[in-house]
Parts: C-alpha cells; structure tokens; sequence
C-alpha cells in the first residue's frame, strides 16, 4: 500500500490562477506535462500492476483450497476456475482466536489513532499558536523526540508497565502507540497549522472566539487535509505493528498480527489460513485509506486571503 | 457606537524596538478618522492596540466609557477589516458574515435577515453560497466588509482595506467605504499608507511617523497648514517642492527669498499669515511650493517676483493637468524628514532623488500649456501660498 503524501500549507494555498481558480501548476505537473503524460500513465500502470502480483496471489491463495495451494502454484486458479471455494473464509470466520486477534487489532487501532490526532492537533494548535513561555523550548523538545527509536523504549516501559499493572492489556499497547505516535504527529500538524495566516485567526478572534472556539471553527476544518493524512499514517502503523504488540500483548489482548505470527510459526504450512488472515487485515487500512481520501482537498486555503 | 479614547499610548517590543510613542488621540463618536504615514510609523500597530490584538505597553485605550486595555479583542464589541481580508476559505459567503453572529448565539431568523441585509448592501445577494476562493478581489473585500457592518460593532478598525485591489476598483470601494461609513454613522478607525485614501476618506487625518504624531487635523488642514517638513512632504501628490532659501528684507521694506540665482517676492498676507517669517531675515530657511501653487506664466501671465526661469526637463501630460519638472539652481534640501519620505517609495518625489548640485521642481500645470521638453520656461509662483520650514526643526513657521 503506497503511504498517502504529507500536504503541506504551501501547495494547499498555492496561488490560484486568476482565470481558473485552480492553484499554481507543482513541479509533478510539470514534470508530467513534460514526459507526455500517456507515457507516464503507462509506466505508472505497470509500475501499479508490478506492485498488485503478490497481493494478487495472497488472494488467489486465499480463494483455493489447503491442497491446492500445496499441489501448485496460485496462478493456476486462473486457468482452473474450478479451484475457486470460500472455504478458507468461513473456516477463519469459525476461527474464534482469529475473530478475537481482529477485534484486539480494533481495539488497539481505533483509540491509538483517536488519541493522537486529538491529542496532537491540540497540541499542534498551542505550539503554533498561542504565546507561552518556554514554547519554542518545548516544540523542540517534541521534535527532538522524533529521533528516538521504539525498540530503545521497549525494556524500560515493559518495566514500567509491569509496576502499572498494564503490561500485557490492550490499555498498554495503546498507551505505547500513543506514546511513540504523538512526536511525529504533533510536528507534522503544527508545522500545518503555522502556515495557516495569523489574520485568519485574529478575524476569529475579534468575531468574539475564544481559544477553543478558534481552533475547533477555523484550524480544524483547514488543517482537515493534514489530520486526515495523520490519522491514515498512524492507523497504518498500529494496524501493521507486530513488534510492540509482540512485546506488550498477551495471549488475550493479541492483534491479528501477532496471531497471524504464532499460527505460522506452529503448522509453517497452513498457506490457506495465513492468506485469508492477511488478505482480510490488509481491507480495513484499504477501506480507511479511501474514506479518508476525499479529506485531501487541494487549496484549502484558496481564497481566503489577498 | 463609541467614541476612543487613545492616552499616552505606547508599544515597544521585547527587542526594545518601540513602535508607537505616548501616542494621543480622541476619537469621537462617529468620526472617521485614517492614520497614514509611510510603512513603519506606527500606525498599524496603534489599529491592533484598539483592535485588542496587540498588547499596550503603557498609556490606556478607552472605548466609550470602559478602559479595555485588559479586556480580549472578542469583548471588546470592535470590528475590524484585515488587508489580506482573511475570509474563512472553508465556509461559503453567507457563514463567513455570521460567522460572528452565530458565536453570539443569535437565533437563525435573526441571523439569515441581518446578512441578507448586508448581503444586499454590499451587492453579494448572489454570491452567498460560494466560497471565497470563487470571489473577485473586490467580492472578498465586499465580504470582510460585511464580516464587520453584520455586527453592528461599536468601532470599526480598517487596516489597509484596500491596498491589494487595482486602481480602479479602490476608487469604486473607497467611495463605498466612505458611503457606508456615513449611513452606519459607526466610530471607524482607518490606516492607509496612501495619502490619498487618507485624504479623501478622513473626517480627520492624524499624521504619523516612527511612532510619533505629527499632526491631526482636518485633510484641509493638514494641506494648508502643515506643521512640519514631513507632514507637508507627506500630504499632497505630487508632493511639495521644498528648496532652500535665503530671507532677505529689501532697503524697500519688500521681502523676498532668494533661490540660487533667482528670488520670489514674499507678499505682505504671508507675512502677516506667518508672524515668525519676520525672525528669519537674513537666515536660511527651507521653501516649499506646492505644484498646484505653479503655472505656465504664458498662460496666467506673471508681475516682478512671482516667477521662476527654467527649463523643462520632463513634461508628463496627465489629461486633466500636465506636470512639468524643471531645475533650479539650489541644492536640494536634505532633511531626516525628507529621506523618510524618500524610503517610503509611495511618495518619493523627483527632489530627492535627482543626486545633483540642482533641486528639480515639479509644477503642475494646465493642460492648455503648450510647453515641451527643453523648452525654456517661466514659471508663476502664486507666492501667497508660499511654506516656510525651519531647516534645523523642519518645523512650518507660522507664530512664533
């Protein structure tokens, strides 16, 4: 799954041509309008067609039967329609250490992305916006913390967690994504949300708003671009983490990925189980990623000054 | 609507730099009154201290009878209008203008009908379901206009509100702001860079420059009676001639100021008009004409001591007048206040920036002259309208 592009204030507000309305042509424009762009489209399609095989044979596996998939290889299910069976479906549908693993997944994922994007865009907003002392300080304190690796974190906050009572919970899991979420998050929203014109929200301010009512009116609704591209990044992240649930989940409270892990390493075989689980874990980020797709709207800040 | 009261107003930054000083104003109810000066003087500071947006150093702000100096920009019931306009560019027209009414809770009826009618006013009846970025510039200036006539503000504060539209649209809105302003009879605060806007929109005109006041008064006034060098360079366009002259009280008891190899006859009313001049025999003194003041004397024909001999070196034709620049052989005047105007590119006149040993004036005169470039010329000064600086103070002397 290719990660969705960061956008920056810049090529939102770029300036809108005066006949059109639509903002300056970006440098991918022009390189396009350069290459001729059917050339490109068609690199670009291959490219894409490359990308889809594997996937395609996670599927295809997932769709034929334990001894198929032993017999041959996936691509025969396209000459051999008849191989074609749900089986392996409703058989991990009956599966309910499977069924649990995937609600843990949910569980995790949703509160950790919930949490961060509150939690960052508040502190994003404060950051850029409003006078404290020492804020300068502690922006660079946050991104500072970007440079420090998960894996460093792992034995100390296993410990702490311990002492907590946390360690093995699903609480523990989220709190650690949170945790390791929130540097880049908080960076990358107030870096957003400092582009946004001061003018913007003195107008705010002077229509009678007060500090909340400013971020929830006017950089909430610009910064939706940004948000959206957060909340897809780190619902990928924790939807796709084996290492920190690996450490800090238990038998209970494991994800999809860590139960997709055991089963493999018990029966190394079961092709047919560990295609269906995949498959099935990689349609809820797909969904998430499209839902959030129409948040990427071009010059949001058009028109909004000069 | 309130009257503003600004008292020893100051701001100096944390880096020390202040950028208004004791600054002292008092702006009565329904006044419309524009502080102008070049960029830097202060003046769009002093709008964000009233507007509650900048803090105040020292002095109070008063807004009809409260002091708001630690009241928020929100409680202060002022509206204000930004250079950029910055519309929300996520709401349509119609949520842009409620966008304050609907923070004071007003009921939706209420709403809808107060924005219809300024929708109605400002001529975006049409418009209220797009969004700005779908606007012309002079559409979003309507826009932030009815952002702060919807509220029915006690003050409004306008801060260049016109300067990022063409020419021709800020003379159309300029007479609309001065319209609306005088049918709303609302308390405005208005900053311009462009003497102009100042002049034509102003009720009264305060003058600013590094943070100091220079003069308030009335557009007529500031014109007539300058106070100083700056104000007299600031105010008028082109702006004033200034040269340095020598005051010479004649044997004949006649009074005349000397201008390198020529002399302009001081005529009684201004010595009557400006009692200190008398002081000034014999010395120095800075002489401003204002180019209006000048005339092709082929035209108006000229007595002994109202006229100046040249040569034009450029002539600009206008349409309804022709301007005409001309050397004289003085050097030009180089005062402080003189190169302030200078850095301010919008007023920047020839005088300052012609370099050489002569000071090249510019006079403007009526399109029926049929002077050309390299013509000689005699120039009429209507000497009554002579200004007279102090070239140490650069200030106007009128008494003494």
């Amino acid at each position: 799954m290719t990660a969705p592009t960061i956008p920056t204030t810049d090529d939102l507000g770029g300036p809108p041509d005066p006949v059109t309305g639509s903002p300056a042509r970006g440098l991918a424009s022009r390189v396009l309008g350069r290459f001729g762009s059917g050339t490109v489209q068609v690199v670009l399609v291959l490219v894409a067609l490359f990308w889809l095989v594997p996937v395609l044979g996670l599927l295809f596996s997932s769709l034929r039967s334990e001894t198929d998939n032993a017999d041959s290889g996936w691509w025969t299910l396209l000459t051999a329609p008849a191989q074609l069976t749900l089986h392996n479906y409703s058989d991990l549908l009956a599966n309910s250490a499977i069924l649990q693993s995937f609600g843990n997944t949910l569980l995790i994922t949703v509160p950790a992305t919930v949490l961060v994007v509150v939690i960052s865009s508040l502190a994003a907003y404060a950051l850029a916006w409003i006078e404290f002392p020492g804020r300068d300080w502690l922006t660079i304190g946050v991104v500072a913390l970007l440079v420090l690796p998960i894996q460093v974190a792992l034995i100390p906050i296993a410990k702490l967690y311990g002492g907590l009572g946390v360690f093995g919970s699903i609480t523990g899991v989220v709190l650690f994504h949170v945790a390791f979420g929130l540097p880049f998050a908080i960076f990358l929203l107030r870096n957003f949300f400092s582009g946004i014109p001061q003018d913007l929200l003195e107008a705010a301010r002077m229509d009678g708003a007060r500090e909340l009512t400013v971020f929830r009116k006017v950089v909430l609704p610009i910064g939706l671009p940004a948000i959206a591209s957060l909340a897809i990044f780190q619902f990928l992240w924790v939807w796709n983490d084996l290492l920190v649930a690996l450490v800090f989940a238990d038998a209970d409270s494991a994800p999809i990925t860590v139960a997709l892990q055991t089963q493999l390493r018990q029966f190394g075989s079961n092709v047919d189980l560990l295609s269906t689980g995949s498959f099935l874990s990689m349609l809820v980020p797909l969904v998430v990623f499209f839902a959030f797709q129409r948040f990427f709207v071009q010059g949001v800040l058009a028109g909004s000054t000069k | 609507m309130s009257s503003v009261v600004l008292n020893d107003v100051s701001k100096t930054y944390a880096d020390g730099t202040s950028a208004v000083k004791e600054l002292n104003l008092e702006i009565s109810d329904g006044e419309f009154l524009v502080l102008v000066g070049p960029s830097g003087c202060g003046k769009t500071t002093a709008l964000r201290m009233i507007a509650g947006l900048e803090d105040i150093s020292g002095g109070t702000i008063s807004i009809g009878s409260r002091v708001v100096n630690d009241i928020p920009s929100r409680d202060r019931d002022v509206a204000m209008v930004f250079q950029s306009y910055a519309l929300y560019p996520h709401l349509n027209v119609f949520d842009n203008i409620a966008f304050g009414l609907v923070l004071r809770k007003l009921s939706k009826a209420e709403i809808t009908k107060r924005v219809t009618e300024v929708a109605k006013v400002l001529q975006l009846e049409n418009h209220l379901k797009r969004k700005p970025r779908n606007l012309s510039g002079g559409q979003r200036q309507r826009v932030a206009m009815g952002r702060a006539i919807v509220r029915s503000p006690q003050v409004f504060l306008m801060d260049e509100p016109l300067s990022n539209l063409d020419a021709k649209l800020r003379v159309q809105m300029r007479a609309e702001i001065a319209r609306i302003q005088r049918d709303l009879g609302v308390t405005t605060v208005y900053v311009t860079h462009d003497q102009t806007e100042a002049m034509t929109l102003g009720d009264r005109v305060v003058v600013m420059k590094r943070g100091l006041l220079q003069q308030a008064g009335g557009p007529q006034e500031l014109y007539d009676r300058p106070r100083n060098l700056f104000v007299a360079g600031f105010v008028g366009s082109p702006g004033m001639n200034m040269v340095s002259g020598v005051l010479e009280h004649r044997d004949d008891d006649s009074w005349w100021v000397t201008l390198g190899s020529q002399a302009l006859r001081v005529p009684e009313s201004v010595l009557t008009e400006r009692p200190a001049l008398r002081g000034y025999a014999g010395r120095s003194l800075i002489v401003g004409i204002r180019p209006e003041d000048m005339e092709d004397a082929a035209i108006l024909g000229a007595e002994e001591g109202q006229v100046l001999k040249s040569v034009a070196d450029l002539v600009e034709a206008m349409g309804s007048d022709v301007l005409v620049h001309f050397p004289v052989d003085v050097p030009p005047v180089m005062t402080d206040d003189i190169k302030e105007l200078a850095d301010d590119d919008a007023v920047a006149g020839p005088n300052v920036l012609s370099g050489t040993e002569d000071t090249v004036l510019v006079g403007r005169f009526s399109p029926r002259t049929k002077v050309f470039e390299g013509q000689s010329i005699s120039v009429r000064v209507d000497t009554a309208r002579l200004h007279f600086f102090d070239p140490r103070t650069g200030s106007s002397l009128w008494d003494d």
